[in-house]
């Protein structure tokens, strides 16, 4: 690992000063799960890192709240570690999908560290929380010295570790909606490795049943499926507005294939992993549907 | 000190460097190396120490505390010799600065046993066979640990997803598993002989 200064502000106004100062020089680090293996592996050679440690006391950043002015959606701190939202009353509650997104995420221990808004600036393609944000519309609060702006979190990731974020800015927050009225959504992770690897493939579905088993609304987006976490829209706009049965489902599920991407790698050749998507999609729009209460009419 | 880059590059410069007391040549630690001071509580007793900001928390325990207890597996995050808790809270040492946990209180292998008296996880380890080469032990005896702090008696299935990232290549998870589920004694009929776990006598971590 290169050497560096190490910086450890106790305020939001401190950090910006940092960044300001050392401009590209300079690299948040939160719970560090990604980027301490980054600057061992010289991926990353910052020459000052800044610590967002200090910062947990900060009205917001390390608590999660289902606050008023936030149309019901749940308010996560960036700096709460994956496993507080795991298991936080209010998202199990609330948001049970992002419960269980966050909970497949590698090991309790790793958990433990890695933070909510690290884990998305990291910007790996292959995380289980992006593809649960992105079904459920949520979306990111980015706070620079200059102000804030939001983001949703499909607009988030640019490219292959790659994301929005600005210089100077600090992911500070995930604002995540909780389910329309009457949805269903599911959370589906292909493991056929171990049980703490990164998915093959993964798969969130929320759906919305409207009447006469017609599909009211769909999202559905997809993990390790190239570049970047897929939002596949095109399959969706299959399936939004039509009678909900087992063929409308498999025509959706199938449409996949053609707004994905997938690399070969020891988790899979990118043809399995095309197969597999298809495969997972359908499954998840099932699970979700029977979570719904309207499992899909068998066509 | 020579070492040939055709082995894992990586990991050749990774342990040259992090290594630099333990090689003990002043070489190692670029001289340009920023140190910075930390206060570390490990185990109850203070520390104050001088350290570069990329020392990693696993090597300043080893190297610059002596702590031995602590392993070294894969170095990244994976295999959970190198747990450790942090403020009560099991983390990877591997992946974790010592600059980055400045003032923090850091439990280790060596801070269990009390007045020469093992603690129950590790005497549960010993009466249930919960290790055979033991350099996953420590690990898997911080990260049960951190389970019974906040569980004092968890189900079988509670136990395999805590510890899922704690590997061992020797037992075969079986004996490590009776051993947590059985270390507070949750089930007093499966203890075997000669052990005090079912003696009724407290913890001595203020849990139970
Ligand atoms: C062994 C292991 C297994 C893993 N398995 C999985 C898995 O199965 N599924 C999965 O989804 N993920 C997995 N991960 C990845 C893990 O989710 C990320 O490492 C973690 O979420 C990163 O969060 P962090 O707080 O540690 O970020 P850090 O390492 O501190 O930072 C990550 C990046 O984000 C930037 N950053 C951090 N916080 C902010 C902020 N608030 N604003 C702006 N930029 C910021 C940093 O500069 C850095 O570029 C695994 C990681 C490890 C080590
Ligand atoms: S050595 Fe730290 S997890 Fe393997
Ligand atoms: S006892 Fe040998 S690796 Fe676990």
């Amino acid at each position: 690992m290169n050497d560096f200064q190490f910086h450890r502000p106790a305020s939001l106004a401190e950090v910006f000063d940092l960044l300001e100062s050392y401009g590209g020089d300079a690299r948040l680090m939160a719970g560090g799960t990604a980027l301490v293996q980054q600057m061992k592996q010289r991926l990353a050679q910052p020459g000052h890192v800044v610590s967002l440690g200090g910062l947990r006391q900060t009205p917001g950043l390390a608590s999660i709240d289902a606050a008023a002015d936030y149309h019901g959606a749940v308010r996560i701190g960036a700096l709460c570690t994956h496993r507080q939202v795991e298991t936080s009353p209010v998202v199990q509650r609330q948001i049970p999908l992002l419960a269980h997104a966050f909970r497949q995420v590698a090991t309790p221990r790793i958990r433990n560290m890695a933070t909510a808004g690290g884990g998305l600036v990291h910007g790996d393609p292959n995380q289980d929380p992006p593809p649960a944000l992105i079904a459920l519309g949520a979306s990111v609060i980015l706070t620079s010295a200059k102000g804030q702006r939001t983001l949703p979190v499909e607009q988030l990731f640019v490219d292959y570790f790659e994301t929005a974020v600005r210089p100077g800015e600090v992911l500070t927050g995930i604002l995540a909606p909780p389910l329309p009225p009457g949805a269903g959504a599911a959370y589906l992770k292909f493991l056929p490795r171990t049980a703490d690897d990164y998915a093959t493939v993964s798969v969130a579905v929320v759906i919305t049943p409207g009447r006469n088993n017609t599909c009211q609304d769909v999202r559905i987006a997809l993990g390790s499926v190239g570049m970047t976490p897929v939002h596949a829209t095109q399959a969706e706009s299959r399936l939004r507005g039509q009678p909900m049965t087992q063929d409308t489902l498999r025509a959706c599920a199938d449409a996949v294939a053609e707004e994905i991407d997938p690399l070969d790698d020891y988790r899979g050749s990118a043809g399995y992993k095309r197969e597999m998507a298809q495969v997972f999609t359908r499954r998840a729009l099932n699970q979700a549907l029977a979570a719904a209460g309207q499992p899909g009419r068998p066509g | 000190m020579t070492y040939s880059l055709d082995v894992d590059c990586l990991t050749s410069i990774r342990h040259f460097e992090g290594r630099g007391s333990y090689f003990g040549s002043s070489e190692i630690m670029a001289v340009s190396d920023m140190n910075q001071t930390i206060h570390l509580r490990v185990n109850g007793a203070g520390h104050q120490l001088e350290v570069p900001a990329r020392r990693l928390l696993v090597d300043c325990l080893r190297y610059d505390l002596g702590l031995t207890g602590t392993k070294e597996g894969c170095s990244v995050g994976v295999c959970g010799a190198c747990t450790v808790l942090i403020d009560g809270q099991m983390a990877a040492s591997c992946i974790t600065l010592a600059v980055a946990v400045d003032g923090a209180e850091i439990t280790t292998i060596e801070g269990l046993a009390q007045d020469g008296r093992l603690h129950p996880v590790q005497q549960a380890f010993i009466d249930y066979g919960g290790f055979q080469c033991g350099i996953c032990t420590p690990g898997q005896v911080m990260a049960a640990k951190a389970l019974l702090d906040i569980n004092p008696h968890p189900s079988e299935a509670e136990v395999r997803e805590w510890m899922m990232g704690n590997l061992c290549r020797c037992t075969g998870y079986y004996k490590i598993l009776e051993s947590v589920v059985n270390a507070l004694g949750s089930k007093p009929e499966a203890t075997p002989g000669g052990s005090s776990l079912d003696s009724g006598e407290s913890r001595n971590d203020g849990v139970g």
